[in-house]
């Protein structure tokens, strides 16, 4: 276990890529799964906030739900051509999870896509709280 | 990263091995690989994979892997699993997210040495005509909703109405390029909105387009029946249903979370969630993924025009001097209704095909008229820097593997793994010191498609000719590529 309050590491999967991380809690746990999707994706760091799209989804569970966060962000990554940097989860009940990401449109002269991903899996997909931590796995398809 | 649970293991032949039926197993598990290859399968867990789909409802004969196995999500990517039609369940894990990713295999009227000079005129301007890579996509395809539909009901059908390529191209995919059954109605908004942009592209990770060589004949009779000869230029597209697929796919797991919960069925891991072949979403699923599926074929056939294209443009020849004619397109991820014999009764069963190839015999009706004396054609591809093959399907693996055979090399590597061990080097240098010329729309694409990332195909090819579940034909060897 890292000592960071807040972190992510990627897991080696033979055909595709998997992260684990980890937050004080459950809001920053889906703020730094975000970050993490997006930094596979693109460097984060070449991306500037300039729009902002609302999220809100739903699912059973935590687990679902963060399938469902992180999905809607990709929907949103490959339908309008958005790379996000930047997000904030408002609110999270059982049922529904609302929130914002910050980003801008794909340049092709300042973005490079690194790793494509086709989908958020449920692969041993695990959202837990461990001794007042939280900590999820996900495994992405690409 | 997973629980360890132990898989028994026992060797029947020097192909074979059983996952004996254990605990929850409703059936056996076969694996089909030599003992070397073993090694590497046992360092994933695939072979957990395999139990875990024997332990649902219906499945019928073994659970099935290929010899290019590896980890998948839920399923093992080369895996096959046939369920009852009455008693058994459909699962989108089966399929995999990219619904009919397939491949398709062109001959031409030209030689090797024909061409030898102005392949990087073709790779280049096949780079230019594809859209390859992420977002890109023709300003000249753009379909409105009502064509949209049309392209999900009627597949390859719809591309040849539409001027892309020929009809006769339509006898040689696998269903004619069309599922039946395909509701465009069960594609959900977000599926359509996906997949508006993504006709005719190639997508970007290991889908490719090919321009090779036939460098071996294995079989000169199924050889001269498929059109190939030694030096003969060849063509391969490798895509699937793009973001619209994976799409149906995302979509169809949340229900099936819920149907499977519904139908009592437990789940030894959440990605096999599923639902019985005979319940609403049952069938929605299948529905849905024939329209995904139809969007592949089409896509597919899209790019063989502009393949077509690319050829007349750069050779400056015409389309009855190039002679591209389309030897066969088959779909490797996939699920399908079919009839197959067992214990001596005929039986409507769902096969399951995720990473693995149809590979039906000589005179099987759905085997195009003039392949009947030698059985499906069965197309392997390999890594980029290696070679691929071309297969027929047997009566062995009509009756041992539900007509079934393997896919591709397999990953042996990481994507991440790859990255590492390309750091520092020219892939493409490389490759073109092996007289390859590769061009990719992503930087990352190559380090990550590295030829040691993968099982060498040839490994792969010999078990599944060894077993007796797939024939070898040909084998062809790459000298241009572009990778999305």
């Amino acid at each position: 276990m890292k000592h960071d309050t807040i972190g992510y590491e990627f897991l080696d999967h033979t055909g595709d890529i998997g992260i684990r991380v980890w937050a004080d809690d459950v809001k920053g746990l889906f703020e730094e799964a975000a970050r993490a999707l997006f930094d596979i994706i693109t460097d984060r760091r070449k991306v500037v906030a300039r729009l902002r799209r609302e999220v809100a989804v739903q699912g059973s569970g935590r687990e679902e739900l963060m399938v469902a966060w992180l999905t809607e962000l990709l929907y949103l990554h490959e339908v309008e051509d958005l790379l996000f940097c930047d997000f904030a989860l408002a609110e999270i009940e059982q049922g529904s999870a609302k929130g914002v990401a910050r980003g801008e449109r794909r340049q092709e002269d300042r973005h490079l896509i690194n790793t494509a991903i086709k989908a958020v899996t449920y692969h041993l997909l695990e959202v837990k709280e461990q001794d007042g931590r939280w900590q999820a796995r996900i495994i992405f398809d690409i | 990263m997973a629980e360890q649970i132990s898989v028994h293991l026992k060797q029947i032949d020097k192909y074979r091995w059983l996952i004996p039926r254990e605990g929850g197993m409703r059936t056996d598990g076969m694996v089909y690989a030599d003992e070397r290859m073993m090694d590497d399968i046992k360092k994933d867990q695939s072979l957990l994979q395999v139990r875990n789909v024997a332990f649902l409802p219906g499945i019928v004969g073994c659970s099935l892997a290929m010899p290019d196995i590896h980890w998948g999500y839920g399923f093992p990517i080369g895996g096959v699993a046939a369920f009852d039609e009455r008693e058994g369940v459909v699962s989108p894990g089966g399929v995999g997210y990219d619904i009919n990713c397939g491949v398709r295999l062109m001959r031409s009227g030209l030689e090797r040495k024909e061409i030898q000079g102005q392949i990087r005129d073709i790779v280049d301007t096949l780079l230019v005509n594809i859209p390859s890579g992420v977002g890109s996509h023709r300003k000249d395809l753009k379909l409105d909703k009502g064509q949209q539909r049309k392209v999900l009901q009627k597949g390859a059908q719809w591309a040849v109405d539409q001027g892309y390529g020929l009809w006769n191209d339509l006898e040689h995919i696998e269903e004619k390029g069309r599922l039946p059954d395909a509701d465009p109605d069960l594609v959900s908004p977000k599926a359509l909105e996906r997949g508006k942009a993504q006709l005719g592209t190639l997508g970007s990770g290991n889908h490719f387009v090919e321009v090779g060589y036939v460098a071996e004949i294995y079989d000169e009779k199924a050889a001269r029946d498929l059109g190939l000869a030694k030096d003969q230029v060849t063509i391969i597209v490798h895509t699937g249903s793009r973001g619209l697929g994976h799409q149906v796919c995302d979509d169809s797991i949340r229900v099936m979370l819920q149907a499977a919960h519904k139908y009592g069925i437990e789940l030894p891991d959440k990605q096999l969630c599923c639902a019985p072949l005979a319940s609403k979403e049952g069938k929605e699923y299948l529905a849905a993924m024939a329209c995904a599926a139809n969007f592949a074929f089409a896509n597919r056939q899209i790019i063989t025009h502009w393949v077509r294209e690319t050829f007349e443009q750069v050779l400056r020849m015409g389309p009855s001097t190039l002679r591209l004619d389309l030897i066969y397109d088959v779909c490797h991820n996939i699920a399908k209704l079919e009839a197959h014999t067992v214990g001596g009764t005929e039986r409507r069963l769902c096969v399951h095909r995720k990473g693995a190839t149809r590979a039906f015999p000589p005179h099987h009706p759905d085997c195009p008229a003039d392949y009947q004396e030698i059985g499906q054609p069965v197309l392997i591809p390999g890594d980029m820097g290696r070679c691929s093959y071309v297969l027929v399907g047997t009566q062995q693996a009509y009756e041992e593997t539900f007509g079934s055979t393997c896919h591709g090399a397999g990953r042996v590597m990481s994507r991440h793994q790859a990255k590492k061990r390309a750091m520092g080097r020219s892939i493409t240098k490389e490759l073109e010191a092996k007289g390859i010329y590769v061009r990719a729309a992503s930087h990352a694409t190559m380090a990550e498609e590295i030829p040691e990332a993968y099982k060498d195909v040839s490994d792969v090819v010999d078990v599944v000719n060894g077993a007796g579940i797939g024939k070898k034909v040909a084998q062809l060897k790459p000298m241009g590529v572009i990778k999305g």
